[in-house]
């Protein structure tokens, strides 16, 4: 039953909008550059899916590579500053500082970096630094999560630092990194087609570009096509993730749950 | 229980704990032999667990404070099981061994034959979420012995678990003693496990000072049909009494 409605559910909240965004269409007569209705941008969906899927794949493969890049990034500089108070104090601001300046604003310095002729690495690095903060903040709260008598046992029987960390703070973590995760793979998408508006410029393929497109030609129901395709990825990305986390942490809602009680 | 001749096990006299320059609980004054059981009891804020921290060499304190445990040779129970949620039992229990350097193969062998000592051998490759409270505890005591400790230090272990679980469990510790006979020091808010686990009994008043040390009639292990018996009433009166007048002595000095 609850399984039902966990599919069932949303499934009728959809039908229900879109039933309601076909009456309005009727309803009022609007034109179809204004709101095309349900049926225009389905026909939209099938008719131009070769094109919007290529760029569909050629967005998600560029937010998949950004999530790597701010996977191995984060991860790994959370893990080095957990080693030491002083530098955690030292880089924190400045992670700080990369999660509240702005991608556009940065857009165009790295693609001066990377040259303007790579604009899919520009696009990459731009969905990274978005993507970059959730993991990095995550693991690190992870790191320092750890049960605190789990702690003392381990200074108990004088482990060293890296038994401490292999063998406590990074298993505690894993929840915690996890979720980041999750919260780094919708950004990673965002980033990616935002990077895409202000860096791709037509050379990257993308769903960013698609859209620029149907906008300028006023095809209306290629854009909302375009964007049903970007909601499919997006979820579908979070649920691989949400997938692996329940595989490797198997409750990561309640990880140290026993231990507390 | 007075000892057999030999030097004590760990000496405490006059340790305190200070933070900074104010001395926050002691001066403590305790004296352990080898192989003897001591249980803790005191209202809380007494400073039972920094006592026990303290015996682990946890905490530094100012004053006498001699120990010849080696580094390594503590086992630590902590008030919750503490395990490891991502590792099995015999995992968990294997820890201590692992981090002072073991094999893997070696340290799982000596924890699957502490966990039989326990009663768990079946469950030793269940992680703690499929334990009850009572095995995650077991599994806890496991852990605590796997390294043959000469000092076993308990904060309250049972405190969480239901009346049955938690004499079972008394049993257990009193069989686990009677294996290697380590020197076992048990802090408790309940006056009866004190006196049916302990041949001392150390009440500590306001600030971790000792207030008076009971030795409890009858040899350790007790059967278990010894708290029907009157002795075992007159000890648990006796040192209840203690205790509440401790705890009332408390009162002026918290609120100075």
């Amino acid at each position: 039953m609850s399984r039902l409605s966990t599919v069932a559910a949303p499934a009728l909240l959809l039908a229900l909008l879109i039933g309601l965004w076909a009456g309005i269409c009727s309803l009022f007569n609007l034109p179809a550059y204004l709101l095309p209705t349900p049926w225009a941008v389905a026909e939209a969906l099938v008719m131009r899916a070769p094109q919007l899927g290529s760029a569909a794949l050629q967005t998600i493969w560029m937010a998949v590579q950004a999530l790597l890049l701010s996977s191995l990034l984060g991860g790994g500089l959370a893990v080095l500053l957990s080693l030491s108070r002083t530098a955690e104090r030292a880089a924190r601001p400045l992670a700080i500082a990369l999660q509240v300046t702005p991608i556009v604003a940065i857009a165009p310095l790295v693609q001066i970096w990377v040259g303007l002729d790579r604009a899919d690495m520009a696009v990459v690095i731009l969905a990274a630094c978005v993507a970059f903060f959730p993991i990095f903040s995550g693991v690190l709260t992870g790191l320092k999560s750890a049960d605190p008598d789990l702690e003392r046992l381990f200074d108990l029987y004088g482990a060293s630092r890296v038994q401490r960390l292999v063998r406590l703070r990074l298993p505690s973590a894993v929840p915690f990194a996890f979720e980041g995760l999750r919260v780094a793979a919708g950004l990673a998408v965002i980033g990616a087609v935002v990077a895409e508006f202000v860096a791709g410029t037509g050379a990257t393929q993308g769903l960013a570009w698609r859209l620029l497109e149907a906008a300028n030609r006023l095809r209306t129901a290629e854009m909302i096509a375009a964007l049903v395709w970007l909601a499919a990825l997006g979820l579908s990305l979070n649920g691989l993730i949400a997938l692996t986390a329940r595989y490797l942490a198997p409750d990561p809602t309640d990880p140290r749950s026993i231990s507390r009680r | 229980m007075a000892e057999q001749g030999s030097a004590p096990l760990v000496v405490l006299e006059g340790a305190e704990l200070h933070y900074g320059p104010d001395r926050i609980l002691g001066p403590y004054s305790l004296s352990l032999s080898k192989g003897e059981i001591v249980a803790v009891v005191g209202a809380s804020g007494a400073g039972k667990s920094s006592l026990l921290r303290l015996l682990a060499g946890l905490e530094t304190a100012k004053g006498r404070a001699e120990s010849r445990v080696a580094p390594g040779r503590t086992g630590f129970v902590f008030q919750s099981p503490t395990l490891m949620p991502w590792a099995d039992a015999r995992t968990n229990t294997a820890l201590p061994l692992e981090l002072r350097g073991l094999s893997a193969h070696e340290a799982l062998q000596r924890a699957d034959q502490a966990l039989a000592e326990v009663g768990l051998a079946d469950h030793a490759r269940q992680r703690p979420h499929a334990l009850s409270g009572g095995m995650a505890m077991r599994v806890a005591l496991a852990r605590a012995v796997v390294t043959d400790p000469l000092l076993l230090l308990l904060d309250e272990p049972f405190a969480a678990l239901d009346s049955v679980t938690r004499r079972r469990l008394m049993e257990q510790l009193h069989v686990l003693w009677d294996i290697r006979r380590p020197t076992v020091v048990f802090v408790t808010h309940d006056v009866e496990e004190a006196v049916f686990l302990a041949a001392r009994v150390v009440v500590l008043g306001p600030g971790g000072r000792t207030y008076r040390i009971h030795e409890t009639p009858g040899p350790l292990p007790r059967p278990p049909h010894w708290r029907a018996e009157g002795s075992f009433r007159a000890m648990v009166e006796t040192v209840a009494a203690d205790l509440a007048a401790a705890m009332d002595r408390a009162t002026p000095e918290r609120a100075s």
